[in-house]
């Protein structure tokens, strides 16, 4: 069985690709980049495990339905046979048996796959190479477009992403308002992206070429034009782009961002020279408008047991929905809990000192 | 291009009216063509059935006979009824989808825009789930279920009266979102902070929360009905080894409904309370948190699926039995396989949301629990291959549908299986693979297997079999349709492509939409064939007539009694020895009683459930609109109309023993009849 497994494997991986293939690009089993790879390999995989019970099964319907049909007199017929003890063994075992090779692959791979587990390898055969320093990126879902920004260097752009082949990327994803998934099939499986939370990816491009990134998940009027360009380069190419994106004297610091974070679809690809340090640390946490308490320092006052009263003041700072209301000109007054906080400027205390925040503030 | 202020969402009005709340004139979509050739059909065809009604001066039967009856088997054909009429607009919003998704590619922007679009995929999945499956499965578990326990009526045949006009409740809401402000355009399961105040502000959400909260409380409450019917209302001798296998599985999915459905309410109370009064518990700021959402609503929506499925198991378990003429293969095996799945279904919720961001342990968890289910289904499966098996199998209407699930069923679970793989899951995660295969599932499983168990039992309702040719076309166009209009999806997904997108730009793609296109033309003529089928049949009913009550040679209780079952079910409450009770008391000799009747103590029909649901659509429809006087007023009478009800004690009465005499002569002279 050892032996012919792997024969078997091809064959029915041949037979599968070839029927569907033919004039189509399907790009999640044949991507171009390791993690895509291994995610694709392992769909055929477990295909050809289920087809090992799926197949015999639908011949048995085929055949028992032919052959004991009603007109068919010469059938063995009985009428009574209801029950076989070694039959029960099979019938259930043979799913089980089934079940235990595909929990061991899924255990597997579920966590060597992990999104956020760092890479090893960047392609079969091949490890990481010792001193590669990744790339870093820290991804944005905004309403309905992509901001990349690269702290490492500084830039940021919109609905493009370029990366240097061979190189391990670490995304840090989040969103701005509403939940979208961080998807490029050629490049990894998705990951979401959701406001005040980060999800993590590491992948990896193995192949120059332009490839084809979106929003996997629904989030409104502008969703379906989510879409942005991921450029693989080598690395003098990858190089040239930044030194391209670096060329543009547009800066993205808070007020850009504000602007830019406004509902829009179809955004053409933009650069930005200069990008605000910690920009994405803002976004994550709420407070890109200067007015507003990042969440993590409100999280720190609470962590010390809350300021009490004195804390109604900040929960107009906390509020972030409301401001970005859509499809509306002015929000109907509806929120009462932010408005039955709201006391009267006079009988509040203070403002909190920003010392109080903790260590972990951010720079302003 | 800005989407700042969308052109055709209604306009957002600054202050609430106190007399309307947010209902204005504008709230009328009288500016989309599409919507008002809609309206302007729905209500020809409204009227004309109003007025066809009248003129057969038919008002005081239907209120009478139907609208406050509680004979479980009127209640039955009442929620098949409300199923078909819902899987037209059902399905309508998605022949618009594969019309809107074979046309938009490149400069070419489709017919919809994404505004309308949106609410169509919403409208599509909450439609098919809540109000086609729910009501089918409902409605074979209300008609079938006491016929097979041997009992007269459900436990609380009030409560069963009230479910079904709150269910009918949620669905007029839905329907009048069409013509009256907006359905949401948040995806079926509504997911903030998408369905929050502040990123659907408009009525959509709300118009989701109601219309499923009301119908939400008629299902939970039938839930609580059939499993207290099936727990204590059995024939003497049933136990519960001896029950047919469809009580079985309608026993576990009734366990899984009052299980599962009061989570849902809770979610949607707590989503309500975040748009309507400004909680923060799903909401991004303020410490709200939307995963905690997502994990609930999965907690009802898994269970959920095998609250629809594992009903039709029942049905094709029976089907497979009867038409191969052989006691169903492994009785026990089947029991507890379903027992297994019923409760692994709880285990599973996670797989939904791999792609959150779950650590890589438990992801593994969830994957292996849901490839666990696949070993008790598997064994289902063999359990029907095997009662084929030896068997002299009629390729009847039935036993056709169940051939084609056999088929169909194996793909979607295969394919099922290997979504549970989180890997790959990462890159099919709502995928159109996804999409494909939950319709192989739903399709192949729940809908071939409602339809196999209408032509089953259609003879049992109406003493009349269904048209064959009719069927067949049906059969075909729907088993043929599926594979046009699903397998393209398969290749897509793999191919990169995601759902819930109005417009892509790659136009390579087109073909596949196309030909997926041409598959849902296919079904709409299933669909068609079988409205066809009910006509013909009914026009032919004297030659298709079966007055044995027992047209297939079955074998469970309900074929013991004629068709139409009398309104009381059975003259004398059947005493069973055996699986199978029906054959059991055919192979011994079983004489049917002709004398020695008694009078019958049954309940009596009330207008109080009809009344109940219709105050509760209107408080429904005053919150949606922020009318809050009138939500307030509809509250307080639906409380007094309650109360009022509990002291009507004239709920029951005898069926006098000349009466069910009579009924019964009359049958003994029909069987004479049907053997000469």
């Amino acid at each position: 069985m050892p032996a012919r497994l792997p024969r078997l494997h091809s064959l029915l991986l041949q037979l599968l690709l070839s029927l569907p293939l033919a004039g189509c690009d399907m790009v999640t089993l044949s991507p171009s980049g390791d993690i895509a790879a291994r995610q694709g390999d392992l769909i055929v995989i477990a295909t050809v495990l289920m087809l090992l019970i799926v197949v015999p099964v639908m011949i048995l319907t085929g055949w028992f339905a032919w052959h004991f049909r009603a007109s068919n007199q010469k059938a063995n017929h009985d009428p009574d046979w209801h029950h076989s003890t070694a039959l029960e063994l099979v019938i259930w075992s043979a799913p089980l048996l089934i079940v235990i090779m595909l929990g061991a692959v899924t255990w597997i791979s579920t966590h060597t796959l992990d999104p956020f587990r760092k890479l090893d390898r960047i392609a079969e055969g091949r490890p990481v190479p010792e001193g590669v320093r990744p790339l870093k990126v820290q991804v944005v879902a905004l309403d309905w477009k992509w901001l990349f920004i690269y702290p490492d260097y500084g830039i940021a752009s919109v609905n493009e992403m370029a990366a240097p082949v061979d190189v391990p990327i670490e995304f840090q994803i989040t969103s701005s308002t509403v939940m979208n998934s961080f998807f490029v099939p050629a490049l990894a499986g998705q990951i979401y992206a959701m406001p005040a939370m980060e999800t993590r990816l590491h992948a990896v491009i193995n192949k120059a070429g332009d490839f084809e990134g979106f929003s996997a998940n629904y989030s409104g009027a502008g969703f379906s034009h989510m879409r942005f360009n991921f450029k693989g380069m080598d690395g003098e190419g990858f190089d040239r782009w930044v030194a391209a994106v670096r060329e543009s004297n547009t800066e993205l610091g808070r007020g850009e961002y504000l602007q830019l974070e406004k509902p829009s679809a179809r955004e053409p690809v933009r650069h930005y020279g200069k990008t605000m340090a910690g920009l994405y640390d803002a976004v994550l946490n709420l407070c890109v408008e200067p007015t507003k308490m990042c969440q993590r320092d409100m999280a720190a006052i609470d962590a010390r047991g809350g300021l009490g009263l004195a804390n109604v003041y900040n929960v107009t700072r906390l509020s972030y929905d409301a401001d970005r209301r859509r499809g509306a000109e002015l929000p109907a007054s509806n929120v009462y809990v932010a408005a039955l906080c709201s006391l009267p400027s006079d009988v509040m205390a203070s403002p909190v000192d920003p010392a109080f925040y903790g260590s972990r503030r951010l720079a302003p | 291009m800005t989407i700042a202020s969308e052109p055709n969402s209604a306009p957002a009005q600054l202050h609430d009216s106190v007399f309307l709340g947010r209902l204005s004139l504008e709230s009328i979509p009288y500016h989309e063509p599409i919507i008002l050739v809609t309206f302007a059909v729905a209500g020809l065809l409204g009227l004309s059935l109003l007025v066809w009604i009248t003129r057969a001066r038919a008002w005081g039967w239907l209120w009478r006979d139907w609208f406050c009856t509680i004979d479980h088997k009127k209640i039955g054909v009442m929620y098949m009824v409300l199923g078909f009429v819902m899987l037209i607009r059902g399905f309508s919003d998605a022949i618009m989808m594969r019309a809107q998704q074979a046309m938009a590619f490149g400069d070419a922007n489709g017919y919809l825009p994404p505004h309308h679009y949106d609410q169509i995929f919403t409208a599509h999945g909450v439609i098919m789930i809540f109000f086609v499956a729910m009501p089918f499965v409902t409605g074979l578990m209300n008609y079938i279920v006491p016929l097979q326990i041997g009992a007269r009526d459900v436990a609380f045949p009030f409560l069963n009266n009230f479910s079904f006009w709150m269910t009918t409740a949620g669905a007029v809401l839905v329907m009048l979102s069409l013509f009256i402000g907006e359905f949401a355009t948040t995806g079926w399961l509504a997911y903030p902070p998408l369905s929050g105040a502040a990123y659907s502000p408009g009525v959509g959400v709300d118009y989701y929360i109601w219309a499923l909260q009301i119908a939400g409380v008629g299902t939970l409450l039938s839930g609580v009905n059939l499993l207290v019917t099936i727990i204590k209302m059995r024939a003497p001798g049933m136990g519960l080894m001896q029950m047919p296998i469809f009580t079985w599985t309608s026993l576990c999915t009734n366990v899984l409904i009052v299980a599962a459905f009061p989570v849902l309410t809770a979610v949607l109370v707590l989503l309500a309370l975040d748009r309507t009064v400004g909680t923060n518990f799903f909401t991004n700021d303020f410490g709200g948190n939307p995963m905690m959402y997502v994990n609930l609503i999965w907690i009802w929506g898994h269970p959920e699926v095998y609250i629809l499925i594992l009903p039709l198991f029942g049905v094709f378990s029976e089907v497979v039995s009867t038409f191969s003429g052989k006691r169903l293969f492994g009785y026990a095996s089947m029991v507890y396989a379903t027992i297994v799945i019923t409760i692994l279904s709880y285990l599973v919720w996670l797989h939904h949301f791999f792609t959150m961001g779950s650590g890589a342990s438990v992801n593994s968890f969830f994957g292996i629990t849901t490839m666990i289910i696949s070993i008790p289904t598997g064994a289902k499966m063999f359990n029907w291959l095997f009662t084929m098996y030896r068997g002299r199998i009629r390729f009847e209407l039935p036993m056709l549908w169940t051939m084609g699930f056999m088929f169909t069923f194996v793909i979607g679970g295969m394919t099922g299986v290997l979504l549970a793989v989180p890997p790959a899951d990462f890159v099919l995660h709502n995928s159109l693979f996804l999409i494909a295969h939950f319709h192989n599932v739903i399709i192949g499983g729940v809908v071939f297997g409602v339809f196999a168990g209408v032509s089953y039992w259609f003879p049992k309702v109406f003493g009349y079999k269904l048209d064959v040719f009719w069927g067949r076309v049906s059969f075909w166009c729907w088993q043929i349709g599926f594979l046009f209009a699903f397998m393209p999806l398969y290749i897509l997904g793999l191919m990169g492509v995601t759902r819930r997108v109005s417009h892509f730009e790659d136009t390579s793609l087109q073909p596949w939409f196309i030909v997926a296109a041409f598959g849902a033309v296919l079904i709409g003529c299933g669909i068609l064939a079988m409205l066809v089928q009910f006509r013909v049949s009914y026009v032919r009913r004297e030659s298709l007539r079966d007055d044995s009550g027992d047209p297939w040679n079955g074998r469970t209780l309900e074929w013991a009694t004629s068709s139409p079952p009398p309104d009381y079910n059975f003259a004398f409450t059947p005493r069973v020895h055996d699986i199978d009770a029906w054959w059991d008391m055919k192979r011994g000799g079983y004489q049917r009683p002709t004398t020695g009747f008694l009078a019958i103590h049954m309940p009596k029909n009330t207008p109080a459930g009809i009344i109940l649901a219709g105050i509760s659509g209107v408080m429904g429809f005053a919150l949606i609109w922020h009318i809050w006087w009138a939500a307030g007023a509809a509250f307080a009478a639906l409380i007094a109309t309650a109360i009022v009800h509990t002291f009507n004690l004239d709920r029951d009465y005898h069926v006098p023993v000349e009466t069910v005499t009579a009924v019964e002569d009359l049958r003994t002279r029909q069987l004479a009849e049907a053997g000469a």
